[in-house]
């Protein structure tokens, strides 16, 4: 496998995850965050926290958050994610930082994720961090 | 305003600039503090130097509140505000006392020869405890009550004579007034039998008209504490020892006592100003003006020694008034003394008494309308002049509440009618009485209400805590806070400041109104509340709180929910989820239950294997229980397995719940415990363990007023007596440390656990998110008193219902890692990796340490993978031969 191919991998059936917790998974090497939303649609992430450097995202709160964007797009709800150990929190559709707690913006990479078949599948590879791992927050 | 035989101070000299001022104050108390603190707050960048003499070893205390010590025996907790002594140009000289002042040559020279020059001198010096002449007062065992080494000795004493005569120690305060009433309820916090001796004929007489003082002699009695009005005690005689053993009192009639305590008024510390030629008021005291200048213009005097028309003050706020006004003058302002009358309230004993003003009507035409209730032991009187619109007066006895709302309307109108405002549900004829903007509100630091209003309308304060510091209003006797706190929110209210109670984006309730809802609602998963109540799926604030309200309602109304089971599970922080506390790395501490910190032999051989075989570092915790910590997530279920079969249950450390119930030995072991500490701890751990609350709950019990559980510093503090326990909530440690305030005395077993239940149960239903209950008692209306009406009175009628719940969190209650390694969907969650349920993770790495394993950081050069690796490294360099043998080979010792 090259680092440019990005293949989905089969991680574990949807009903192994509970609705808006997490688990770990391992990729290889890579240690991803898998989680379950109350749609039984499912989203990936980093599993190392970018402000301890502990791997324990897989462990934090899922939630919503209203984006206040521009013209149509506006008041979007997203689903967050909140880290158990400081409790900064970021978009789970982009990795982008909602809530910095007052420090450094640190987004997380996010991974795609699909659920085929009753089964839960995850991109080997993260898509690129936002930008300035930043969004409106209302 | 003319002083008699004082006439050139009337128009104080035009004073020079402060620059390069040698200023010296005499006197390390209240007042010399105040003084400093003032001046350089004031006067923050002026070039002046200030040197405090002060006679006692301590720094500065609180004088006014001497009685603490006794709850926590440490002298600097009494300390004043110590960050002024940082201040460069402030010097401080403690245990050395001022012996002469050289007028000429502009200096004073204290008892260890130095000679300290000053350009100017404020005299501080205070009082003296006056005590009558009567025979045999030198006897060892008498003492006076106004100094920390005064209370010291008394403790000492009484532990003394206790251990020497093997029996309780009997005690005698001459002097019935509020210093007097304090003395003695402090002998009986010491276990002695305590009797009060008043020459006059009704107790705190100075301050409390009959009535008053009749009803309060009931109120003292009623706690045991004896009166006897109208006798003095003219002689004392030894006991076979030679140390006092009996009082012989003015009719004749004799008292066996073993300590004797003098509070019998106080006279100004003069001797300084006599010698140097000042001049003295008739009756002591260096005369002043209202500049608070002396005879001498480079002199000023401040304070209980200062003698201000012809009177010395006996109270903190003249004193502090004057130590305002002469940095005032210092800084070239006109600012005056003014004696008002700021009212009394003891405080310290346990019982309610205040008064003001003209408490025995002497005004011409003054009307006095009074309510009495003998049966529950409450006295109000207001005093009015002859047109019944003009408060003059109050006294106030077994309820105190109206005292710091009416007090700052003495000479006023009092706009409502006056046998309303004090008959018993009086309170609400009040409340559309507003105070003027110039009525002082907190007369301990003169505080007017229009500047309580000002810190909210203009410098934003928006809690109790920030007008506090914004005002420095309530911070000295606090009795003012109750109307502070009306203040505070009555302008919030006009400012049309709602302060947002609002949760997070998601609900717009506060806790308790959530908590509320939910209760009439009957919600039961996070779903149903958040489409009913709020929008979208949560956050990382209001998922917690929602799983902990619904936790606690299921305990209160039946619908049980374990805290960690299917509904609540995704609701959790991960602490909750996984019962643990996650830990820096990621990994978990594991911490049972060890009820008063309890434990067995066979128990502790469990904790030290299962820590061997898996690597764990140990410490005991503050909590009195031994925490095991580096516990990875996937091995949470094999370790508590072990623990559960050695009879442990989970420490709801990770929780916000009961965590533990601290306590000494008590009377099984120790020499002095008056009760039975431990049991009672173990029996209310039992009771309490798993109850969710809005913050973590500490509970403390002591086995008698040493205090050595520091219960105190509890939520819920339970202090032995020779009669059953006092009970004290509200107590903090942590950032915001405080005190817990006495709720109720002398209660038995039974009664205990009822008020302990009462408010926890309030303090769940009431409190706001991650409020301690500290901050809860602080800030609920009517403070501690309410609370007190409300818990041990029942004056809502709720009392039962709250008992009720608690006996269904008690009946419900289960161990819950327990029924977590019986539930095999739950132990499926505690896996590394979903899709590889064998391996750790590969980014843990341990670094031993004084014979144990911690994290690495990332300085850290050489790590270990595994922990108990690293601990057998960490056990090789302690000297231990390694039973890993070859295992670490390679692996370097740092």
């Amino acid at each position: 496998m090259t680092t440019q191919e990005n293949t989905m991998i089969d991680i574990c059936a949807l009903s192994d995850l509970s609705i808006e917790r997490g688990a770990a998974a391992l990729l290889g090497d890579v240690q991803v965050a898998v989680f379950r939303l109350v749609d039984d649609s499912v989203r990936a992430c980093q599993q190392r926290d970018p402000y301890s450097g502990a791997n324990v995202l897989s462990r934090g709160l899922i939630g919503s958050h209203e984006l206040t964007g521009e013209g149509e797009e506006s008041e979007q709800l997203v689903p967050t994610l909140a880290s158990p150990m400081y409790k900064q929190a970021w978009n789970l559709d982009t990795g982008a930082v909602l809530d910095a707690g007052g420090g450094e913006k640190l987004p997380i990479a996010v991974h795609d994720a699909e659920v085929r078949d009753g089964r839960v599948l995850v991109a080997t590879t993260p898509r690129p961090l936002v930008s300035d791992g930043v969004e409106t927050v209302s | 305003m003319s002083t008699p035989g004082h006439s050139p101070l009337t128009a104080p000299a035009e004073q020079a600039p402060l620059a390069d001022q040698r200023i010296v104050v005499i006197g390390g108390g209240m007042t010399g503090h105040r003084f400093a603190a003032r001046l350089r707050a004031q006067d923050p960048e002026g070039r002046w130097t200030l040197t405090v003499i002060g006679e006692e070893p301590q720094q500065p205390y609180d004088r006014v509140h001497l009685s603490n010590w006794f709850s926590s025996r440490n002298a600097d907790l009494l300390s004043l505000d110590v960050s002024v002594w940082d201040d460069p140009r402030i010097s401080l000289l403690t245990g050395d006392k001022a012996e002469s002042i050289d007028r000429v040559a502009g200096h004073v020279t204290t008892a260890s020869g130095t000679a300290v020059p000053y350009d100017r001198l404020v005299l501080a010096t205070g009082s003296w405890a006056w005590a009558p002449r009567a025979e045999g007062r030198e006897l060892p065992g008498i003492f006076s009550y106004r100094t920390v080494a005064d209370v010291e000795r008394i403790a000492e004493w009484v532990s003394l004579r206790e251990q020497t005569l093997g029996r309780q120690v009997r005690g005698v305060v001459v002097g019935g007034g509020v210093l007097g009433l304090e003395a003695a309820a402090a002998l009986q916090d010491l276990g002695a039998a305590s009797t009060v001796v008043e020459f006059a004929d009704r107790v705190m007489a100075v301050q409390l008209d009959q009535g008053g003082g009749e009803m309060l002699r009931l109120l003292i009695q009623d706690k045991g504490i004896d009166v006897r009005t109208g006798v003095g005690a003219s002689r004392f005689q030894p006991a076979g020892d030679g140390q006092v053993g009996t009082a012989v009192l003015s009719d004749d009639s004799t008292l066996d006592v073993d300590i004797v305590i003098f509070s019998t008024g106080i006279r100004p510390r003069d001797r300084l100003a006599r010698e140097a030629g000042l001049a003295i008021g008739e009756r002591g005291g260096v005369v002043v003006g209202d500049s608070c200048q002396t005879s001498d213009p480079a002199i000023w005097a401040i304070g209980e020694c200062a003698s201000f028309q012809e009177s010395c003050a006996g109270l903190i706020a003249p004193g502090n008034d004057m130590a305002d006004v002469v940095v005032d003058r210092f800084l070239g302002g006109t600012r005056t003394h003014q004696r008002k009358d700021d009212g009394t309230k003891l405080k310290g004993v346990g019982v309610d008494a205040a008064a003001f003003g003209d408490v025995n009507a002497v005004t011409a035409g003054a009307l006095e309308v009074a309510f009495v209730d003998p049966v529950n032991r409450k006295y109000r009187k207001l005093v009015m002049s002859d047109d019944a619109k003009v408060l003059l007066g109050g006294v106030f006895v077994g309820d105190i509440e109206l005292f710091s709302q009416l007090r700052p309307l003495i000479g006023r109108t009092l706009g409502a009618d006056p046998s309303a405002v004090i008959a018993p549900e009086g309170g609400d004829a009040m409340a559309a009485a507003e105070l003027p903007d110039d009525a002082v509100v907190c007369s301990c630091n003169n505080v007017s209400a229009g500047t309580i209003r000002a810190s909210v309308s203009e410098h934003g304060c928006t809690t109790l805590g920030e007008v506090k510091e914004c005002t420095t209003a309530g911070t000295v006797c606090g009795s003012c806070v109750p109307t502070l706190t009306k203040l505070l929110n009555k302008e919030l209210e006009r400012s049309g400041i709602a302060v947002s109670t609002a949760m997070c984006e998601h609900f717009a309730h506060s806790r308790a109104e959530l908590y509320q809802l939910v209760k009439e609602g009957g919600q039961q998963t996070f779903t149903e509340i958040v489409t009913a109540f709020g929008r979208g799926r949560g956050c990382a604030v209001c998922k917690p709180v929602v799983a902990s309200l619904l936790s606690s309602l299921g305990t209160t109304s039946g619908r049980l929910h374990s805290p960690v089971g299917e509904q609540l599970g995704s609701l959790q922080d991960t602490n909750d989820h996984v019962m643990a506390n996650i830990q820096k790395n990621g990994t978990y501490s594991v911490i049972p239950r060890m009820p008063a910190g309890e434990v067995t032999p066979e128990q502790l051989l469990v904790l030290a294997q299962v820590a061997l075989d898996y690597g764990l570092y140990l410490k005991l915790n503050g909590a009195q229980r031994i925490g095991m910590f580096g516990a990875r997530l996937d091995q949470l279920p094999e370790i508590w397995r072990r623990l559960v079969d050695a009879g442990f249950e989970s420490g709801h450390a990770y929780g916000k719940s009961l965590r533990m119930v601290k306590s000494c030995v008590g009377s099984t072991w120790c020499r002095y415990g008056v009760q039975d500490s431990t049991s009672m701890a173990v029996a209310l751990e039992r009771r309490y363990r798993g109850l969710r609350s809005p913050h973590k709950l500490k509970v403390g019990v002591s086995g008698c007023a040493r205090e050595c559980a520091e219960a105190r510093a509890k939520d819920v503090g339970v202090i032995a007596t020779t009669k059953g326990w006092n009970l004290y909530v509200g107590g903090n440690g942590g950032a915001q440390p405080a005190h817990a305030q006495l709720l109720i005395e002398d209660l038995d077993d039974e009664n205990l656990v009822k008020c302990i239940d009462r408010f926890l149960m309030l303090y769940i239903q009431e409190a706001d998110k991650v409020q301690r209950t500290a901050r809860w008692v602080e800030e609920r209306e009517g403070g501690i008193e309410e609370l007190r009406r409300v818990i041990v009175e029942d004056s809502l009628g709720i009392g039962e219902e709250l008992e009720a719940q608690m006996a269904n969190h008690v009946a419900t209650y289960e161990d819950e890692w327990t029924a977590t390694l019986d539930d095999p969907q739950r132990m499926a969650k505690f896996v590394s990796f979903i899709n590889a349920p064998g391996v750790a993770d590969p980014d843990l790495a341990w670094v031993p340490e004084r014979g144990q394993m911690r994290p690495a950081h990332e300085m850290d050069s050489r790590t270990a993978p595994d922990p108990v690796r690293a601990r057998a490294l960490a056990a090789l360099s302690l000297g231990a031969t390694s039973p890993l043998g070859d295992a670490v080979e390679g692996e370097e010792i740092h």
